[in-house]
């Protein structure tokens, strides 16, 4: 029994037939794909989450020499008050030196460089690194010593030595006022 | 491929529900006396079914425990401990669940080395190989995940460190990050998925071993001499020889397990994990469970980036750490294409085994190097023994293949043994 349709060719040996199944696959793929997006989404932060409001932080009590940490977006926000010695070693390093070059005036607020202000997430694999408590093993650079995979920071938070591969992120602050700090 | 035989049970029953779902032919002719199987299996063959029991306990003790836990980070902690102090033997349950991951990781390491030195990865057997990677991969994610669970120091500050690990990818690192976290920490988004993914991720485990068991119907067992099977003589059914063989190793075995379980069920846990999680004060130092310390020490010893530091950098450090620690593992999948002697048995190939036994001492020193801290020369002989872990799978399998002599293979299974020496 032989049909219309089977002796419909065109040119090539492409059918209308070959042009529909092709197209009918596509529509398939793409509605797959945009189905499959909500289920991977719904893993992103929820809105709640995104929603977590900045800190205000009291910085009156920081001695010189001294810092704190506080929790910001469920991560640790070291705030160190550096000492002047602190402040010009950190200036005098030759940027070329670093593994990730910036100059400490970059990651300080102008006029405000006494105060450093890093996420205390070690950018190799997120351990918090010490040298915020008195007492603290601080590396080679008096900044921050990784203990989990031996990463060393300076007094500015920039990485010197260890397998970290970026310095210590800077968040996004300001200072309402001589005492209090805005984180976020 | 092995010959397939249909199951005639005498029972009535059993012979209707048969013609309708051939269940007794399928056991019977992987497991069962219609099983015909290399006659000269030593016992490093007991732990293909050593792991498949592990399995199971994994599965029983895991169910009953999801009937206790809470997984939101205000009470992970405090239900894990409710289990062990007020739950009716909650406290076996859970100490045969956290040791029994360790002794899954035991039969299934030996097995995994069993194979890598009698050559199970070679033809005709690739896919049986690389489907027992799959498994061994799927079961990584699953005790990592498993681990979480309880909310202690080592498990939020494990999670943290090995969910960075995909920080290293370029451009899309840190969304990937976010995705796996659903949050900007490790936190109870991150905890309420991982309880879901470690309750799944078994399941799927059981269906890659079904697929491993029927690629080993079709290629049938291997064998200690490495040579095919060339007549009936050679073989004996599984049931039941092996059966009762692979019992009195499960005996054996499960007397040490039990002796963990009873007398020292902390021994391979580490105590930080006591405490409950603390986001804000990472442990002294972050030890992976011990299963995981020969991959961790390689991941540890990539300090170096791909290209010249600082000046030309073609991957960092950090990403070519990442991809070193899962191409350890991933190498294992090209094997059976590394390693191209038509010789599979160790036994037969001289130098070959030294290499061998030089890789079983490296595996032993990683683990070693993987749980000290990452101090003094320990980055040093971290590389030097990866370096050694890398030139087997790549350089020395490769070249041995083609340049070493093997010994004269016997002519069958059964002569060494019905035959006596002249």
């Amino acid at each position: 029994m032989s049909t219309l349709e089977t002796t419909n060719h065109e040119e090539d040996g492409v059918t209308r037939r070959d042009m529909i199944h092709v197209s009918a696959g596509v529509m398939a793929g793409v509605g797959a794909i945009g189905a499959l997006w909500p289920f991977i989404d719904q893993m992103n932060p929820a809105a709640d989450t995104l929603a977590l409001a900045s800190v205000e932080v009291d910085i009156s009590q920081i001695d010189v020499g001294s810092a704190i940490v506080i929790k910001w977006r469920g991560k640790p926000v070291f705030i160190r008050h550096r000492t002047a010695a602190e402040v010009s070693e950190a200036q005098a390093v030759p940027v070329s030196d670093l593994i990730d070059q910036q100059t400490d005036e970059e990651r300080v607020l102008a006029g405000k460089d006494e105060w450093l202000v890093v996420m205390g997430v070690c950018t190799h694999l997120g351990c918090v690194p010490l040298g915020t408590k008195s007492g603290d093993e601080r590396g080679d650079y008096g900044g921050w010593f990784c203990p989990c995979h031996g990463s060393h920071y300076d007094t500015s938070g920039r990485i010197r030595k260890g397998p970290a591969p970026k310095n210590l992120e800077v968040p996004e602050y300001a200072f309402l006022s001589d005492t209090t700090l805005k984180i976020g | 491929m092995a010959e397939w035989k249909t199951a005639k049970p005498e029972n009535k029953a059993l012979g209707w529900l048969e013609e309708r779902l051939p269940i007794l032919s399928l056991v019977n002719n992987v497991v069962g006396p219609d099983t015909p199987t290399p006659r000269n299996l030593n016992y490093m063959w007991n732990f293909g079914s050593l792991a498949g029991l592990m399995l199971v306990v994994q599965l029983l003790s895991g169910i009953v425990l999801a009937m206790h836990y809470a997984a939101t980070t205000d009470v992970a902690f405090d239900s894990v401990e409710r289990i062990m102090r007020d739950v009716n033997y909650g406290w076996l349950m859970r100490y045969m669940h956290a040791n029994g991951a360790s002794f899954f990781f035991i039969a299934v390491y030996i097995h995994i080395f069993r194979g890598l030195y009698f050559g199970s990865y070679k033809a005709p057997r690739e896919v049986l190989w690389m489907l027992g990677v799959v498994i061994f991969l799927l079961m990584m994610a699953t005790a990592f995940m498993g681990y979480v669970l309880p909310w202690g120091q080592m498990s939020f500050w494990g999670a943290t460190v090995i969910t960075s690990l995909f920080s290293a990818i370029p451009v899309v690192g840190e969304s990937i990050v976010q995705l796996l976290w659903g949050g900007f920490s490790v936190d109870n988004p991150t905890l309420n998925r991982f309880f879901s993914l470690h309750y799944l991720l078994p399941f799927v485990i059981t269906g890659v071993v079904i697929l491993h068991l029927w690629a080993k119907k079709v290629s049938d067992s291997g064998n200690p001499l490495g040579i095919e099977v060339k007549s009936s003589a050679d073989q004996i059914p599984f049931h039941p020889f092996y059966t009762i063989k692979d019992a009195f190793g499960a005996g054996v075995f499960f007397l040490i397990f039990a002796a963990f379980i009873f007398y020292m069920p902390n021994a391979l846990g580490h105590p930080d994990n006591y405490i409950p999680a603390e986001p804000l004060v990472t442990p002294d130092s972050i030890v992976p469970e011990w299963y995981f310390l020969p991959f961790y020490a390689i991941l540890r010893s990539i300090d170096f980036p791909l290209g010249i530091p600082g000046v030309f950098e073609l991957i960092d450090a950090k990403l070519l750490g990442v991809i070193a620690m899962f191409a350890s593992i991933l190498v294992w999948l090209a094997l059976p294409w590394l390693d191209t002697s038509k010789v599979r048995s160790g036994n037969f190939r001289p130098v070959f085994k030294w290499f061998f036994a030089f890789l079983v001492i490296d595996m032993f020193f990683l683990t070693w190097l993987g749980g000290q801290k990452a101090e003094g020369n320990i980055p040093l002989y971290g590389k030097f023994a990866t370096l050694y872990y890398f030139a087997y799978f790549l350089v020395i399998l490769p070249v041995l293949s083609r340049k070493e002599t093997p010994l004269p293979l016997p002519e069958s299974i059964s002569n060494p043994v019905l035959k006596p020496a002249e």
